[in-house]
């Protein structure tokens, strides 16, 4: 709270309570709001929506390539691995193919035959001979397998259907993980043989070790059932079950996102064809997408940041600016002060002027007058009982009664500056006010008339108000007429509840986009020669007050000629008509 | 020395005058400007004691008037005007020392008429 004291712009509780009906126009806290408002959206806006759609395009454009990444990996290694079986499947067939039937059954032939296969391929353990009935007739490897029987066992079944067959990893007799690969051939007679051999999963396991994944990535094998063939590095060792779902079947590559205790995974994942193998391919998102997170918050502060100074600097330019306005205007309100405070010290002072000359000739006389009874009593002995005497003391006393009439007509406008509505003759009023300016109007050889038609009723009205709107009106017509003018002031009855008072002069006239404006304060056609151009602004204004309205005629070179339209009985402050001007 | 008065206040001039007379000064009056005129007609005056403000023709009007047919008139201006304006007008035509606002000294008016007489 302090600090706001501190910071708080001198306009933030500014009222200005004459500031009439357009009181919005002064609120400067409104201003400044709109002006806060508007720039910072307008700043802010288009800085925000590049932002956010460059985030959002960057954030699918990572996510994609983290798709394409994986997508290429999984086929990638996929591919490796069908080489891989492929390869030894393919061996198997070529040992077939150059092999007869009994020479694979003699077991030294069929032990050369198993060493050249783990020289050439590696991965091989042991090799077998089974016949159409299921039975091993020849074995070469490490355990005693000569003479089992497979004939009941779901890979015999399935090498009678396709030909060929790789199986699960499995545990097996000898408790290590390996796999079968076996191929049929057929034989005369519509008998058949089968070969199979089984192979280490060492092999298959350093080529998924070798494959080097992003992202604290996991690459390993499952098969259909979701039981990992494959050591993997989150998930458990192999044959364990592993915990995500098994994805459906896709014949691609396919990448989809996934979550392992609130952990966003992505998952690709292939199904390798002639195989019970998937392989999948594991990612963390969030590791995968760090860097974008790094940059992304590097992004959010320069945001933030951005946003910060930007705002800042708005609200300091439009406080700057505001201020500046508030300043302005109660500079000009000062500046109208004065003018209107000069103004009326003007007035003062032609009115002081005017009442030192009306009341310094009858004290002249005053002064003469009692100069003389005073002369004749030092200067002559015989005045004793003179009737001059009692003629000098009339003079005296009428000279008196001059002044204590001009002073009574000075009271009678003073009294009335602060005054109400009250009921008043239009009539005398007017003649009060000409009553001020008859003498000037005698030495300038300026005819004055006042023509009343014969209903005028007394009105309700503000004397004080009508005395400052007829002396304004009527020094107007003064200062635009040459001597020997003509001032003519009608008082008619136009309507049941209006009467109009016209002022006609024959002075210069009022050019027609000047008339237009007369109204308007500060205007003035008399600037250099003490116009302040307020005059009939405030005439207007006092008009208004009264529930009057104000029309004007002129043509230049002959005159000017103001109506005013007073109502009977004034109406509540606020209903006033409004002016209209034409050019005549 | 003879002293014309012109004011259109007539109880001022005729007063003034008695007074001015009273104390050895030989003074007539006129209360507009085609009388001021009409007088100097007939005879001349030394000095004029002209009101600033008078209707149809002012002091300022008569003065020029009145130096056309009398050059040697020395000029006094009255006014009952106090604006510094009128004020500067005047001064400038008679000079500062010879414009008298009234209500007027009797004894300061003798001097200056004195004193206008020397220039």
């Amino acid at each position: 709270m302090r600090l706001w004291s501190i910071i708080k712009p001198a306009f933030w509780d500014h009222e200005d309570i004459a500031a009439g009906p357009r009181k919005h126009l002064f609120n400067f806290r409104r201003i400044w709001r709109m002006s806060v408002i508007l720039t910072a959206g307008v700043a802010l806006a288009p800085l925000v929506f590049m932002i956010l759609v460059d985030y959002n395009v960057s954030q699918r454009a990572i996510e994609a390539e983290i798709n394409y990444q994986t997508s290429r990996l999984v086929s990638n290694t996929r591919r490796s691995i069908s080489f891989f079986l492929a390869e030894r499947q393919s061996a198997l067939n070529f040992i077939d193919k150059d092999n007869t039937y009994p020479a694979l059954g003699n077991p030294q032939r069929l032990a050369a035959l198993l060493e050249n296969l783990k020289k050439g391929f590696g991965g091989f353990t042991d090799i077998g001979v089974i016949d159409h009935t299921g039975l091993q007739h020849a074995y070469v490897g490490p355990y005693q397998l000569t003479g089992i029987n497979y004939s009941e066992q779901d890979w015999f079944k399935e090498v009678l259907g396709s030909g060929m067959h790789v199986s699960e990893v499995f545990l097996g007799v000898r408790q290590q993980p390996h796999l079968v690969v076996a191929v049929k051939h057929d034989l005369a007679g519509g008998t058949f043989y089968i070969l199979r051999a089984s192979i280490d999963t060492q092999k298959f396991n350093d080529l998924l070790a070798e494959v080097e994944v992003s992202g604290k990535g996991d690459l390993f094998l499952v098969n259909h059932e979701g039981v990992l063939q494959t050591p993997s590095r989150f998930f458990g060792a192999a044959l364990e079950q592993m915990p995500l779902t098994v994805p459906k079947f896709a014949d691609k590559t396919t990448v989809y996102e996934t979550a392992f205790q609130d952990q966003p995974l992505v998952v690709g994942y292939a199904y390798i064809q002639n195989t019970p193998y998937i392989l999948m391919a594991v990612k963390q998102k969030k590791a995968l997408m760090k860097p974008w997170t790094e940059t992304r918050m590097k992004l959010i502060w320069f945001l933030g940041i951005s946003v910060t100074a930007i705002l800042l600097v708005i609200l300091g330019v439009s406080t700057y600016l505001v201020s500046q306005i508030y300043e302005a205007d109660h500079k000009r309100v000062m500046a109208l002060h004065q003018v209107e405070y000069a103004n009326k010290m003007a007035s003062l002072g032609r009115l002081s002027a005017g009442v030192a000359h009306e009341i310094n000739n009858p004290l002249a006389i005053i002064n003469e007058k009692a100069g003389l009874i005073r002369d004749l009593f030092t200067l002559k002995r015989d005045y004793a009982e003179d009737p001059k005497l009692l003629g000098l003391a009339d003079a005296i006393v009428y000279s008196v009664e001059r002044c204590a009439k001009i002073t009574q007509r000075l009271l009678g406008f003073a009294r009335h500056v602060d005054s109400k509505p009250q009921l008043l003759d239009i009539v005398e009023v007017i003649h009060e006010v000409l009553g001020f300016l008859g003498k000037e109007a005698e030495y300038r050889s300026i005819t004055l008339s006042v023509d009343v038609a014969p209903d005028i009723p007394q009105i309700e009205s503000d004397r004080g108000r009508l005395q400052e709107i007829f002396l304004n009106l009527i020094n107007n017509s003064f200062a635009a007429m040459n001597d020997g003018g003509r001032l003519a002031i009608t008082v008619g009855r136009p309507e049941t509840d209006f009467i109009s008072a016209t002022v006609a002069d024959s002075g210069c006239g009022i050019s027609e986009p000047d008339l237009k404006r007369i109204f308007e304060p500060f205007f003035s056609t008399k600037t250099g020669k003490g116009g302040t151009g307020l005059g009939l602004s405030i005439t207007y204004g006092l008009i208004q007050e009264l529930g009057g309205s104000v029309s004007v005629q002129s043509a230049v070179g002959k005159g000017t000629e103001f109506t005013l339209r007073l109502p009977v009985r004034m109406k509540p402050s606020g209903e006033s008509e409004n002016e209209s001007t034409t050019g005549g | 020395m003879k002293v014309l008065l012109v004011d259109d206040e007539k109880e001022l001039v005729t007063t003034l005058a008695e007074r001015l007379n009273l104390r050895g000064v030989e003074a007539q009056w006129a209360t507009s400007a085609e009388e001021a005129l009409n007088r100097l007609q007939t005879e001349s005056f030394d000095v004029a004691v002209l009101d600033v403000k008078m209707p149809k023709v002012d002091g300022l009007l008569l003065k020029k008037q009145i130096q056309e047919r009398c050059p040697a008139t020395k000029f006094i201006f009255v006014t009952g005007h106090g604006s510094s304006l009128d004020f500067e007008t005047g001064a400038s035509e008679v000079g500062r020392d010879y414009y008298l606002v009234k209500p007027l000294k009797i004894e300061v008016l003798i001097a200056k008429i004195k004193e206008a007489l020397q220039r």
